[in-house]
C-alpha cells in the first residue's frame, strides 16, 4: 500500500514536470516574457521621465554649491572640477582625470571633497561622513553630485587619460573589474561580462561592450522609484560591492577611483544622459 | 522645514499647463522600521493651486500617494508673465507655498 502511495506521487511529479516542458517549449525559453518586462519597464521610465523627483535633488546640489558655508564661510565657486575654477557645465563628462595640485587623479565626488576641505575648511572626516542618504539623513555630496552632473547633460563622454597616473589608474580599475574574490568567487565580470544576463528581471548591461557601457555610466546618477532616492554612480559601485561579498569599498579611495576611470572611459563618445530615473 | 518645490507653469492656446514636483516623505502609517514601531503617517493632505487670487485646483490626497510626487494639471485663463501659487498642507499641520511664473 505505502509502496504504491509513493509511486503515484512520482507520477504525479513526472506529469508535472512534462507538462511544464510543453509549455517551455511553446514559447522559447524566456524571451517572450522576458522581452515584455522590459518593454514595460522601458514603458515606465518614459512615462515618469517628466516628474523626475532627481530634479529636488539637482535645487539642493545647486544650492549647496552657491551658498557660503563650513569653517572659512565660502562658497564651492571658486572650486575647480578640471575646466577652471567655477566652471560645471561639462565638467563631469571628463572625469576622472589627474589633477595637478593634489597630484592625484580623481574623481567627481574625490574633487568635491577636495574643495571642500582646501577651501571651505571642512575635516576630511566631516567632509565624507555620509557619503549616500538615507530618508532624513540627507547627503550633501550626493546633492552636488546630483547638479554637477546634470550641468553635463547632453555632453559628450569623453574622458582623455593623457596622464601616466590616470593611465595608470584605468589599468588598475580594468583589473579590479576582472578580478575574482569574496566567497561567492565573484567578478564585476562575472555578472556584467556577457550579454543577457539578468538579476530577477533587472538587465544587467554587459559592461564589456561599447553599447552597454556606454548606456550603464551615461545614466547614472538616477532616481530610484523603489528607494525613493537619488543614486549616485558611487552608490552603485558600493552596491554591487555588497552584493558581490566583497570588503566594503572606501569613498574616495584610490580602488574606487580606478574602477570609476575604466568604467567612465568605456562610456566615452556617449552623450551623458543624467540624472535619470530608474525602478 | 520643507524644501522647496519645483513649479513648472507654460501658457499655450489659451490654457496652462502646471508641472509641480513637491518634496515629502508621504509615510502611509502602514510601514514599520526596524525595530517593529509603527513609522507615524506623515503625508499630504491637502493641495491647492492659485492664480491671481481664484482658486484653480483643490486637491484631498491621502497616504496612497507616492514619495517626491508630481502632479500636473492645466487650467483656463492664465497669461505669460502671470504667477501660479501652490500650497500643500500635511496631516502634521506643516505647510509649504512656493510660487513661479508662467511661461
Amino acid at each position: 500500500m505505502e509502496e504504491r502511495h509513493v509511486k503515484s506521487k512520482a507520477h504525479a511529479a513526472i506529469a508535472g514536470t512534462l507538462a511544464g516542458c510543453a509549455l517551455l517549449a511553446a514559447f522559447p525559453p524566456g524571451v517572450t516574457a522576458q522581452s515584455s518586462a522590459v518593454d514595460e519597464i522601458a514603458k515606465y521610465r518614459q512615462q515618469l521621465q517628466d516628474g523626475n523627483p532627481a530634479d529636488l535633488w539637482e535645487a539642493r546640489g545647486e544650492d549647496l554649491w552657491k551658498q557660503k558655508r563650513g569653517p572659512k564661510n565660502v562658497s564651492l565657486e571658486a572650486c575647480d572640477l578640471g575646466k577652471g575654477a567655477g566652471v560645471v557645465k561639462g565638467a563631469y563628462a571628463e572625469l576622472p582625470k589627474h589633477f595637478a595640485d593634489a597630484d592625484r587623479v580623481m574623481d567627481l565626488e574625490t574633487r568635491l571633497v577636495h574643495c571642500m576641505v582646501t577651501q571651505q575648511g571642512f575635516s576630511q572626516a566631516d567632509a565624507t561622513r555620509r557619503p549616500f542618504g538615507a530618508g532624513s539623513n540627507r547627503s550633501d555630496i550626493e546633492a552636488l553630485t546630483a547638479w554637477v552632473t546634470a550641468e553635463s547633460k547632453g555632453v559628450v563622454m569623453n574622458v582623455a587619460l593623457n596622464h601616466g597616473k590616470e593611465k595608470e589608474a584605468y589599468r588598475l580599475g580594468e583589473k579590479m573589474f576582472y578580478f575574482r574574490g569574496g566567497p561567492h568567487d565573484f567578478a564585476c565580470a562575472t555578472c556584467h561580462g556577457e550579454t543577457g544576463k539578468r538579476i530577477r528581471l533587472q538587465d544587467l548591461p554587459n559592461l564589456t561592450e561599447k553599447a552597454g557601457a556606454q548606456l550603464a555610466y551615461t545614466t547614472w546618477p538616477a532616481y530610484r522609484v523603489s528607494q525613493g532616492e537619488l543614486r549616485t554612480f558611487q552608490w552603485r559601485l558600493n552596491d554591487c560591492f555588497r552584493q558581490q561579498r566583497f570588503p566594503e569599498l572606501k569613498f574616495t579611495s584610490e580602488a574606487s577611483i580606478a574602477l570609476t576611470t575604466f568604467l567612465a572611459r568605456n562610456a566615452n563618445g556617449a552623450a551623458f544622459n543624467a540624472p535619470a530615473i530608474k525602478r | 522645514m520643507a524644501d522647496p518645490m519645483r513649479i513648472r507653469a507654460v501658457a499655450k492656446d489659451g490654457s496652462v499647463n502646471v508641472k509641480v514636483l513637491m518634496s515629502h516623505e508621504m509615510e502611509t502609517g502602514q510601514r514599520k522600521d526596524s525595530a517593529g514601531a509603527i513609522v507615524p503617517a506623515h503625508f499630504i493632505q491637502s493641495v491647492t493651486a492659485v492664480h491671481s487670487g481664484k482658486t484653480v485646483l483643490a486637491a484631498q490626497w491621502g497616504p496612497a500617494v507616492s514619495k517626491n510626487p508630481f502632479l500636473e494639471f492645466n487650467f483656463k485663463g492664465g497669461q505669460k508673465g502671470e504667477k501660479i501659487q501652490i500650497t500643500w498642507t500635511d496631516n502634521k499641520g506643516d505647510k509649504r507655498t512656493d510660487e513661479a511664473a508662467i511661461n
